[in-house]
């Protein structure tokens, strides 16, 4: 009995069909107690969903390359899903119209703050050059992220990993910082998560107001357009 | 619905196709998604199913980010090494570029308001 247990075990954890439906269990673990917890911000399904299969790898001793050619087809969908940012985007086109001012304002300061400000407090941490240039891009989308920590001499797939942290952090401490900044219009709101914290932080705006969700998903497209120009030049002025 | 997810999809690839021939540092879909809204907004409309499928996507963000974090996993030794350095930059730095994303919008917000209120009393 157990050695036909592990036998199907052995070959289900070698199909693309038994990681794919751990990724879709977890998250909807992590969904099940971000909504019992009231939405706590600590119980972030993401984080909830990253721990469970980040556990159940290392029980099992699965590589991530096994588990990713499962979970990819999830993956995939994050091309499509940023193409269909759009339709929000123009649901609330007179609102951006109306404060362009504001939102380029915004993004300048948001966008090189999230740089400098990474790549200065890891320096000052001591932390090592690879991971100062990974942390570079971390408030971007992710498929750009890796394409600028490359260019810069990061590590991509390191840059994938802080993205996401990066995202979390934003998801679960930004609205609760805003809340305490005073800041209650949600196009602010939603603009500054979507700066920090691209689309994880999205996800989070989403549950805030359309309003909200649709600036944010606006920022993530603004944000990857200029920290794709911006990094690059920073990093070669500051030397590192 | 399999025409609204063509949609999607085909945007992406035009949007991929232009990345790669301009050589500009900009992802395919960020290109595809700013097409699809200038699209959208010639046509003044979006249709029923593409928005209910851009919805649907949407509500479920967060599930897509799941299989890239989940790579945390590959780099647990540079955590273990580095971790102060690295949880100080991404709290601080998600945190400050929040805030002062928030503060930029409001200064100018203000000074619009206060611009358009004298202009008003001018």
């Amino acid at each position: 009995m157990d050695k036909s247990l592990i036998e199907i075990w052995v070959y289900l954890a070698t199909q693309p069909l038994l990681w794919l439906c751990i990724t879709l269990l977890a998250y909807l673990c992590g969904h099940w107690a971000f909504r019992r917890s009231g939405q706590h911000p600590l119980c972030n399904p993401v984080l909830i969903a990253i721990a469970l299969i980040g556990g159940l790898l290392g029980l099992t001793a699965t590589p991530y390359a096994r588990y990713f050619a499962g979970a990819q087809f999830v993956h995939f969908l994050l091309g499509p899903a940023t193409v269909a940012l759009a339709i929000p985007l123009f649901r609330h086109w007179a609102e951006v119209r109306r404060l362009w001012l504001p939102l380029l304002a915004g993004l300048l300061a948001g966008s090189s703050t999230a740089a400098l400000s990474a790549m200065g407090i890891a320096m000052l941490a001591g932390a090592s050059r690879s991971t100062v240039l990974s942390l570079a891009p971390k408030s971007v989308t992710t498929p750009v992220a890796m394409g600028i920590a490359e260019k810069i001499g990061g590590l991509p797939s390191l840059t994938a990993v802080l993205v996401i942290l990066t995202g979390i952090v934003g998801a679960v401490a930004g609205p609760t910082l805003l809340r305490w900044m005073r800041i209650d219009e949600q196009e602010v709101q939603g603009f500054a998560i979507g700066v920090a914290a691209h689309g994880i932080g999205t996800a989070r705006a989403f549950q805030i107001g359309g309003l909200c969700g649709a600036f944010a998903g606006l920022a993530i497209g603004l944000n990857a357009l200029l920290t794709a120009v911006l990094v690059p030049l920073l990093v070669r002025l500051a030397g590192i | 619905m399999i025409a609204a997810l063509a949609t999607l999809l085909l945007f992406q690839l035009i949007g991929e196709a232009l990345a790669q021939l301009s050589g500009l540092p900009i992802p395919g879909p960020v290109i595809g998604m700013l097409l699809l809204a200038l699209l959208l907004g010639l046509r003044r409309h979006v249709p029923s199913t593409l928005g209910q499928v851009a919805d649907t996507l949407l509500s479920h963000l967060s599930l897509l980010f799941v299989p890239a974090g989940v790579g945390v996993i590959q780099y647990l030794g540079r955590f273990a090494d580095e971790w102060p350095a690295i949880v100080a930059a991404l709290l601080l730095s998600t945190l400050l570029s929040i805030a002062m994303t928030a503060l930029a919008m409001r200064a100018v917000l203000h000074y619009l308001k206060r611009r358009d209120g004298s202009n008003v009393r001018g």
